[in-house]
């Protein structure tokens, strides 16, 4: 009994964190380049949307992927537009961008499924499990391809961050963009990228709820898991790998709430799911000044 | 100086023109769907009426944001502090029942600034006394106040003969005044501009007005000045979500009468869009809340008259921000950055 209890819980640690792990390494990008994206939650909610919809329009899932990614991408441009080119305030952007792209994603489902009594579903993604039959793993690793390839970009993150060519310019451009003009490089199409690839993966993330957790599109779906992101880079002091343990710590603790409520153990769950966010202020509060944001973060750069 | 006066005129054109794009989308006519959101709401009485009640929420909401955002303190949890006040209002008036309006009505306005300060009372420390960012602790604290709320009203206020998560009705003594019978308007618009009156005379004429700005043109600058930082910054925060709160005491005590999960739905986000469309002018606030008034209250004649989702006002409203930032900077006039 124990065993299945414990099983289980770590099997849902895996899906609940996947979401959380391809929004906070998009955000990644993003903030590595410099800029805050406060869009993340209404970047997930589009992502959601556009993958339900083309999903159960087309009734292809992957076609729902790559039309998430595509609304990603398309994001991320709206937002380096509003920042990088025309410099202005990250946060009221950001926020500006989330309210958008709720609203536009929500009078999409309006106009395109109208008011249904009985909300529209698709089949969701298949899981695949590579250790069928073994006992425990084969239970635990019961999980969509999606949720392998969101463990699988973190270290391909990290690499690309920390030892490519590419990552080098863009860790620049977030500490020192004036010696990156200088030597020659687009600081604009630099963050611009970033603005892109971030955008992307905050979409699949989303795409990852409606399309292989939910298989439908509701109000409520991202419900601050994007804000959630904003403070796992914290958590994780803009390392990748950091990503891992802050969305494995985050995903288990909602995934405990959930196995416990499901055994019928009588708990203040709402009370309960607080606590991430809780220890989140702490963690930011003990290490305070010791943070290593990037040091261009939220500053606009702009040509002398 | 006088483009930056037509910015908020030229960047509603251009919104109507972006937005007659979701219009058209849905088989309607951008013409008659404007005429529904701006002049229908203002031809009869009782939607002009319903328009100032929807302006109330957001004239406050929008003084959170100019008060806290003029001193270069990013208060992005006015959402947070809007539903700490309207949770403690709910409090004080399921607790009030019998008590003399007179005493009921100010107990609930002293209840609501409190509520919304100490919610903000914790980010606004960290702010001030360990250079913690407050954009994130703010927008965490959103969250929390949800999940609290939601507790209480599925456990401890849940209506026991319907099941419902709505909490009790709070006294009727406790209700702000109606400002005209049989409608929904009532002193909480009163109170507002009280409020953003008050702001715009500490903000222009006081010494505390110019060290915020002094503050949000620069901390260093400020500093160098022999402005007191940390205490400036923590000043600006509690007035800022004391406002916020005031404005979900005011939603409670004067439309709702009890609490539901869903009584803000974005109004201190749209705060921000209200603060960013008034140039973070407090006067500015009363036309730009109004504005956004308008909007909220059109978006439901739009949706009756032509069938268009309701949403509609939602994006209209997210574009005028984002297009009045633009506006402002391709217009070569910079609004404060952070």
């Amino acid at each position: 009994m124990e065993n299945i209890f414990i099983v289980g819980l770590l099997a849902a640690t895996l899906r609940v964190a996947t979401p959380l792990i391809l929004g906070t390494l998009g955000e990644l990008f993003s903030e590595r380049s410099g800029v805050l994206n406060l869009g993340i939650e209404g970047i997930m909610f589009l992502g959601a949307f556009v993958g339900f919809t083309t999903a159960k329009l087309t009734g292809s899932l992957w076609l729902g992927i790559l039309m998430a990614l595509i609304a990603g991408v398309i994001a991320g441009l709206v937002m380096s537009f509003m920042t990088v080119i025309l410099g202005v305030n990250q946060h009221v952007s950001g926020l500006g961008l989330t309210l958008l792209w709720t609203a536009l994603s929500l009078f999409g489902f309006r106009l395109i499924f109208g008011e249904p009594t009985v909300m529209p579903t698709i089949d969701t993604f298949p899981t695949i499990s590579p250790f069928e039959g073994i006992p425990y793993l084969g239970t635990i690793f019961e999980q969509r391809l999606l949720t392998y390839i969101a463990f699988a970009l973190i270290p391909i993150v990290a690499w690309l961050i920390n030892r490519s060519r590419f990552g080098l310019k863009l860790r620049a451009v977030g500490e020192n963009p004036e010696a990156v003009d200088a030597a020659g490089l687009n600081v604009y199409w630099l963050r611009t990228i970033a603005q892109m690839i971030g955008g992307a993966l905050m979409a699949l993330g989303g795409a990852f709820l409606s399309e292989a957790m939910l298989g439908a599109m509701s109000f409520g779906i991202i419900s601050g898991r994007g804000w959630v992101c904003i403070a796992l880079i914290i958590f994780a002091n803009w390392k990748a790998l950091g990503v891992l343990w802050g969305a494995l710590l985050f995903g288990g603790f909602f995934a405990l709430q959930l196995a416990l409520q499901a055994i019928g153990v009588k708990l203040p769950y709402e009370l309960l799911l607080t606590l991430p966010y809780i220890v989140t202020i702490l963690a930011l509060s003990i290490a305070g000044r010791n943070v290593t944001a990037p040091s261009a973060l939220l500053k606009p750069y702009q040509r002398e | 100086m006088w483009t930056r006066a037509l910015v908020p005129f030229i960047s509603i054109a251009v919104t109507f023109l972006l937005t007659s794009i979701l219009i058209l989308l849905a088989g309607g006519n951008p013409l008659e769907a404007y005429y529904y959101f701006l002049i229908a709401p203002l031809s009869d009485k009782v939607s002009a009426l319903e328009v100032l009640v929807k302006t109330t929420p957001l004239l406050l909401t929008g003084a959170c944001a100019v008060f806290a955002f003029t001193a270069g303190f990013w208060n992005i949890g006015g959402e947070g502090q809007f539903l700490a006040g309207a949770f403690a209002a709910t409090g004080a008036g399921i607790l009030l029942q019998g008590v003399d309006p007179a005493v009921a009505i100010p107990l609930m306005i002293l209840v609501s600034f409190i509520a919304g300060m100490l919610w903000i009372l914790i980010p606004a420390l960290l702010k001030a006394k360990l250079s913690v960012d407050e954009v994130v602790t703010t927008l965490l604290f959103n969250s929390i106040i949800l999940f609290i709320i939601a507790y209480t009203l599925n456990n401890v206020w849940r209506n026991p003969i319907t099941g419902w998560p709505q909490s009790p009705e709070i006294s009727e003594t406790a209700h702000y005044l109606k400002l005209i019978p049989r409608s929904r308007l009532h002193m909480g618009f009163i109170i507002a501009l009280a409020v953003i009156i008050v702001e715009w005379f500490v903000i222009a004429k006081t010494s505390l007005g110019l060290k915020m700005r002094a503050l949000g043109l620069g901390k260093e600058a400020a500093r160098f000045a022999g402005v007191n930082v940390n205490r400036t910054l923590f000043i600006a925060a509690l007035v800022s979500g004391g406002i916020a709160g005031l404005a979900g005491g005011g939603d409670i005590a004067g439309i709702h009468f009890h609490l539901i999960e869903a009584v803000s739905s974005g109004l201190g986000y749209t705060g921000i869009i209200v603060a960013m469309l008034a140039g973070l002018n407090p006067l500015g606030l009363i036309p730009s809340a109004l504005f956004l008034g308008l909007i909220d209250t059109g978006a439901q004649t739009v949706s009756r008259a032509m069938g268009l989702p309701i949403y509609l006002g939602d994006a209209v409203q997210a574009t005028l921000l984002l297009v009045t930032l633009s506006m402002f900077v391709i217009l070569n006039y910079r609004i404060k950055k952070a």
